[in-house]
């Protein structure tokens, strides 16, 4: 990838109090080269601890279906397949598809989202997504959504694309979506010339932490947590795929999501 | 978890996904329930091709069920047979899986199951 440091400023990251003098590429540069270090560790911080800690606030915010996921499941799945769902979160998709006809098993790196996914009667299970336990080639189609973004450097983001296209069969089809870095209308304001490597708050409001607070939330105060997203540019998810191996039988834009469904390519 | 959904998991470790004994993941001290869940038989003919027969009798044996037929029921068995059709709807469907573990017979690994959730993250030495 080539865009290099720019002038630009971007959107000021709420309450963070972070020293004025540093500039936006610096700040970048520094959550770059701290993820390079050690992405897992990174990831720990940046990405799991931070979902175990927000999860009962963070799933009460999720329960709207993106249209087009909705509009997969529905009218594009065959009776009769498995699917699985790769970073289910709380199973908000693991549902979506009605009539019993189709059988998903979800996946997520968090225990306490699996834990909601699981109270409300969906086959789930803890795995990392790098290390995924499905048998090679058993789905029809795989779902992992709002996830790839979370992985700190492109290696593992390939690698994760490479772990979902092994799961599916010869003529399955993997459907990612991702955040996008071009999103001018939406409240953070990213565009084409954002950095693409970022900490996103999450703020806990204090009644939120009341609720959360056997999750470590502190109980009266606003916790702010930062989670590690790497903005996809357009073209860069089929860029991706493709590096992982895979092939791209569509992709689109949905509300400042990236979205590609890979398959197999048709050598392998 | 149900039965079927074991049908579809391996170890997660990276050196046995190319290793045949690491699936299927063999139950161990594994807690059953059974759910009451309505017979759908369109939907368990269209699931059969995507079972691994032989894996699923692994599986039901070690779980305590009668041994299966070593070949899987066709289409026509299963429309024909309200008791092959019901059995396999119960095994495959309202039989779950909610505590135990799950033991990987390559590397040797035993992934918990608590209240229905297996546990696939690996211990830093097995990434
Ligand atoms: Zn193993």
């Amino acid at each position: 990838m080539s865009y290099s440091a720019g002038s630009h400023v971007t959107p000021v990251t709420e309450g963070k109090g972070e020293p004025s003098s540093m500039t936006t590429n610096a700040k970048s540069n520094s959550i770059r080269d701290a993820a390079a270090q050690s992405p897992e560790a990174y990831e720990d911080e940046h990405v799991h601890s931070v979902y175990e800690s927000i999860a009962g606030h963070f799933s009460s915010t999720r329960y709207k279906p993106w249209p087009f996921i909705a509009s997969f499941l529905r009218e594009r799945v065959a009776a009769g397949s498995v699917g699985l769902d790769v970073g289910c979160g709380n199973g908000k998709y693991l549902g979506v598809r009605e009539g019993g006809d189709v059988h998903m098993i979800g996946s997520d790196r968090s225990p306490s989202l699996v834990g909601i996914a699981r109270g409300r009667g969906f086959d789930v299970a803890v795995a990392d997504g790098l290390a995924l336990p499905f048998r090679p080639g058993c789905a029809d189609f795989v779902l992992c959504i709002a996830v790839i973004h979370h992985l700190s450097t492109r290696e593992r983001r390939v690698d994760a694309l490479r772990k979902l296209l092994a799961c599916v069969r010869g003529d399955g089809q993997v459907l990612v979506y991702v955040w996008a870095l071009e999103q001018s209308s939406s409240r953070r304001g990213w565009d084409v010339d954002s950095e693409q490597d970022q900490l996103v708050p999450w703020v806990m409001k204090a009644n939120q932490n009341k609720k959360d607070k056997e999750s470590g939330g502190n109980e009266g105060v606003d916790t702010t947590y930062e989670r590690f997203y790497h903005l996809y540019r357009e073209g860069e998810l089929e860029d991706d795929m493709r590096a992982a191996g895979g092939r791209v039988l569509e992709s689109g834009y949905e509300r400042d999501n990236w979205w590609v469904i890979g398959g197999h390519s048709e050598k392998s | 978890m149900k039965v079927l959904s074991l049908n579809f998991l391996t170890c997660a470790v990276k050196t046995c996904k190319t290793q045949s004994d690491s699936y299927p993941l063999h139950p161990k001290d594994a807690e059953l329930v059974q759910d009451d869940i309505e017979l759908n038989e369109a939907f368990l003919i269209n699931l059969l091709p995507r079972i691994d027969w032989k894996a699923l009798s692994t599986t039901a044996t070690e779980l305590g069920f009668p041994a299966l037929p070593s070949t899987p029921p066709t289409p026509e068995d299963l429309r024909a047979d309200a008791k092959t059709l019901r059995d396999l709807h119960n095994l495959l469907l309202e039989t779950q899986m909610v505590e135990g573990k799950l033991v990987c017979a390559s590397c040797g690994h035993e992934y918990a199951v608590r209240e229905g959730i297996a546990n696939f993250l690996l211990p830093s030495h097995l990434v």
